[in-house]
């Protein structure tokens, strides 16, 4: 218990409950309006009283912007990851457990996968059902799905040759109750790690797709659509940039503060 | 090369401490130890897991601040060349490269990981001698040779442009061995430089260091748990525990007359090659201190009755694949035409070096690997015909205790779930009946009751141990098989964990399979005994036909490798030649001949075609 209370635990705790309630709570207090209105006279300013985190290039507040898109920007990353462990987990853990002719078939399929670059496979699967914000959704988790599946893959197959594993083997212990008891909870750590890296590299999958017109639709605000359109005004306005970056940093350091706590709670050694 | 003044101490440890940092404040490592090494003097520190001992040893050359560790207090004079002492801890890091690998050397313990695999020997071996002492490449690599014919590597000129996974691991410890000595330093420290070899290996190494300490008239300061090591090397001994210096003497001393509590127990919990001569059935040790252990009940193997298990022609070979559509090109015959029996209440030991089968044969009996052929009988029942449902209920009659007692348990899990898995994996007991059967289980084993709500983590490597025999006596086997149950363990424990497997024998009447390397562990605790030696039985018998009148060659070697706990007889050998094990890798269809027996005595078997 000590450990769960920590420094590192707080503040991760800190950061992500108040990316969450910024998400949350935001499109019940700013009117969505605020984040698309536009403001010709206003464009590209600085930070100041009447737009504390200044202006975009279409003269939006990027304040009610970057809190607006949190919650476009969380849901998509939390469900997109969700997905692909969902889908993830049970093909690498089958895969590493059983080995064999099953192995070899599910890990070509994921090979062939893997050789695309996961933006282009999410850019695909975007363009063929369509640009919404469900199948961006759908199209991030699958094109995570392989990298998971690879790392639960190798993590079982570590954990398959303990010899606790084969104890239990020889105690009588049938697939399913190895699988549950010895295999999951022992990959548990290092997915927790994929999953919160994952979750920062899904907010910017999110990005580029929205960039290319397939994710997020303007002038719906998202942090990656805030990202991308700051590209061009780097040097005049560097605070378009930082804006959305800074709350995406906040949000991943939080995870990961968060997910390494996680990691230490669930593992008895540590704890 | 000796001091002119050999009063003058090489190396002076003086009141050190080390700490090292723990998440609640730092952790003493070492807490006050002072002991001297004198010039061509062999010094060995002796002590079990947490004694500090190899603490000590880093901290001489500094490695332990590598580790997390720090030099708190203390002094560490070391006499290089002529000049005057210096004192280790005070030196700048800098310098502390330039002593490292010229005025001391050093041996680890793991040959398997001390060589960089990604650089040739010559590399690896001439890296030193090119830093410390500005060598030519060519130079270097003479230089290089020389030495390896030193540590009496044959073929030498060959070996420098070979990598390490392309020697053996006994090879493997003479390139490192050779490593240390390239600079000819006045010092050498080896920690624990034999635990992980085999004993006819461990003989040659330790001869080996013994020949280049007198050629060289170099100091050894050795790392050992070994107290039979310590009575073949040591001229001095000092005996650690907890952080602390607890006796420290010369080595008969300490053998004829221990002082200390602690060297005593030390040397009782030792089983001693031998000792069991002319007694007829195991016996437990007895280990000072704690209460005399129950004389086992003889075992009452009924000479009528059959076996419990029955082993004939097991064949294990595992497939070598190559080229592009892994094919099998060729076999690994691990285990070839081994049959044995093995009676109620027996206990069969079964020995060999590392790589001869021993392992395989009993992963084969349980099915753990899958044999190529043969016929496994447990009980009346053929193991090898069941399918897979028959296999998990069979199994229930064979449990299997594990080296390794930190990688045995699954850490994420109660250790009471653990006892508890195999009796709810077979319907045994609920409820009630249940707990009070783990209950009784852990007071079985002499655990505290309280442990049950603990993780693996918490317990020592001896109590985890405990906890994997809990685990295998749930289900009430008829066989538990052993595979180097106590090997992982220091010596104080393992005696504690083999009287406690010979009180469980008497009570329950179970037979062990009980796999061993450990000649003189085997002598104590077995009825019979086979010897194994590339993958086939060389000679099966009594204890007392393999101890006492022992026929085939291999087994008489593995005898004579074995090192005795006592100063006064002294066996290595300086100059024992390196002979390589044969390959068990054999081409696909390669049929290999029946072994045939000859009967020495009744029930003693040797084999006698090769």
């Amino acid at each position: 218990m000590r450990k769960f209370l920590s420094a590192k635990a707080l503040i991760g705790l800190a950061l992500v409950l108040t990316v969450v309630a910024v998400a949350i709570l935001s499109p019940l207090f700013i009117a969505p309006e605020r984040a698309t209105q536009m403001v010709m006279s206003a464009r590209l300013q600085p930070p100041s009283l009447a737009y504390p985190l200044g202006t975009d290039q279409l003269g939006r507040d990027l304040l009610a912007r970057v809190m607006l898109g949190a919650q476009t920007s969380l849901m998509i990353a939390v469900l997109a990851v969700g997905m692909s462990i969902v889908l993830g987990l049970p093909l690498g853990i089958i895969s590493g457990y059983f080995g064999g002719r099953i192995d070899n078939v599910l890990m070509r399929i994921i090979d062939a996968l893997l050789s695309f670059p996961a933006l282009l496979l999410a850019l695909t699967i975007s363009a063929v059902l369509g640009p919404n914000l469900q199948n961006t959704i759908i199209a991030i988790g699958i094109a995570f799905t392989p990298f998971l599946a690879r790392i639960v893959r190798g993590e079982a197959l570590r954990v398959v040759q303990m010899p606790y594993v084969e104890a239990a083997r020889a105690a009588g212990t049938r697939d399913g109750q190895m699988i549950l008891r010895h295999i999951l909870p022992n990959i548990m750590p290092a997915l927790i790690v994929q999953a919160t890296i994952s979750l920062a590299f899904a907010v910017l999958a999110e990005a580029a797709l929205s960039f290319l017109g397939l994710g997020t639709q303007p002038p719906m605000a998202s942090w990656g659509l805030m990202i991308q359109a700051s590209r061009q005004f780097l040097d005049l306005a560097p605070w378009t940039a930082l804006v959305p970056g800074a709350a995406l940093a906040i949000t991943i350091l939080g995870l990961n503060l968060l997910g390494d706590v996680l990691r230490d709670v669930l593992d008895p050694r540590v704890r | 090369m000796l001091d002119q003044t050999p009063q003058q101490p090489l190396v002076s440890i003086e009141n050190l401490r080390v700490e090292f940092d723990g998440e609640s404040g730092p952790i003493t490592g070492v807490k006050d130890v002072s002991f001297t090494v004198n010039p061509g003097e062999t010094v060995c520190v002796v002590g079990e897991s947490g004694s500090g001992k190899s603490v000590t040893s880093l901290s001489l050359l500094r490695l332990v601040e590598f580790g997390g560790g720090r030099i708190v207090s203390g002094r560490l004079w070391f006499r290089p060349g002529e000049g005057e002492a210096i004192d280790l801890a005070q030196m700048p890091a800098e310098k502390m490269i330039d002593l490292r690998g010229d005025r001391i050397g050093m041996i680890f313990q793991e040959p398997m990981t001390a060589l960089n695999p990604v650089f040739t020997i010559g590399r690896q071996l001439t890296d030193g001698l090119r830093r410390h002492r500005g060598l030519s490449a060519a130079e270097a690599d003479a230089r290089a040779i020389e030495l390896l014919r030193e540590v009496r590597l044959p073929e030498p000129e060959g070996r420098l442009r070979q990598y390490p996974h392309e020697l053996s691991g006994g090879m493997r410890q003479r390139v490192v061995i050779a490593m240390a000595m390239a600079c000819r330093p006045q010092l050498l420290i080896a920690d624990e430089p034999t635990t992980a070899l085999d004993v006819t290996i461990q003989a040659e190494i330790l001869g080996l260091i013994k020949r280049l300490k007198r050629e060289f008239g170099m100091a050894v300061l050795f790392i050992t748990h070994d107290m039979a090591v310590v009575a073949q090397l040591a001229d001095r001994v000092v005996v650690m525990r907890h952080g602390e210096k607890v006796e420290e003497g010369p080595v008969e001393r300490i053998f004829a007359d221990p002082q200390a509590d602690y060297t005593k127990a030390l040397l009782a919990s030792v089983p001693k090659l031998g000792e069991m001569r002319g007694k007829p059935a195991p016996e437990p040790l007895r280990i000072p201190g704690a209460p005399e252990p129950a004389a086992p009940k003889p075992a009452s193997r009924s000479e009528t009755g059959r076996a419990v298990l029955s082993v004939k022609g097991l064949t294990t070979r595992f497939p070598v694949k190559g080229g592009l559509m892994r094919r099998v090109v060729a076999n690994v015959h691990a285990v070839e035409n081994v049959s044995f029996e093995l009676g109620h209440g027996e206990t069969l030991a079964l020995v060999g070096e590392s790589g001869c089968g021993k392992s395989t044969t009993a992963r084969s009996i349980l099915r753990l690997v899958e044999p190529t052929s043969g016929d496994v009988v447990m009980d009346g029942q053929d193991i090898l015909g069941l399918d897979a449902g028959g296999l998990r209920r069979a199994r229930r009659n064979m449990q299997m205790v594990f080296q390794d007692p930190f990688a045995s348990l699954n850490p994420f899990m109660r250790l009471r779930k653990q006892v508890a898995e195999p009796i709810l994996n077979f319907d045994l007991a609920r409820g009630a009946e249940l707990e009070d059967r783990i209950a009784f289980l852990f007071d079985r084993v002499g655990l505290p009751r309280d442990f049950m709500r603990r993780f693996p983590h918490e317990l020592s490597g001896g109590q985890r141990q405990r906890v994997a025999i809990a685990r295998a006596l749930s289900v009430n086997p008829k066989l538990i098989i052993a595979d180097e149950a106590v090997s992982a363990l220091d010596v104080s424990v393992q005696a504690q964990v083999l009287n406690l497997l010979m009180e469980l024998q008497a009570e329950f009447g179970l037979s062990y399979l009980f796999i061993s390397h450990d000649m003189a562990v085997v002598e104590r605790v077995s009825h019979r005994v086979g010897v194994m030696y590339l993958g086939r039985i060389v000679e099966i018998g009594s204890r007392a036909d393999i101890f006492e009148d022992p026929r085939h060659s291999y087994t008489r070697a593995l005898l004579a490798g074995v090192p005795i706990a006592d100063p006064t007889k002294r066996m290595l050998k300086e100059s024992i030649e390196f002979k390589p094990l044969p390959s068990p890798v054999f081409p696909v269809g390669e049929v290999r001949p029946a072994p045939v027996y000859d009967e020495v005595a009744p029930g003693h078997f040797v084999l006698e075609n090769e």
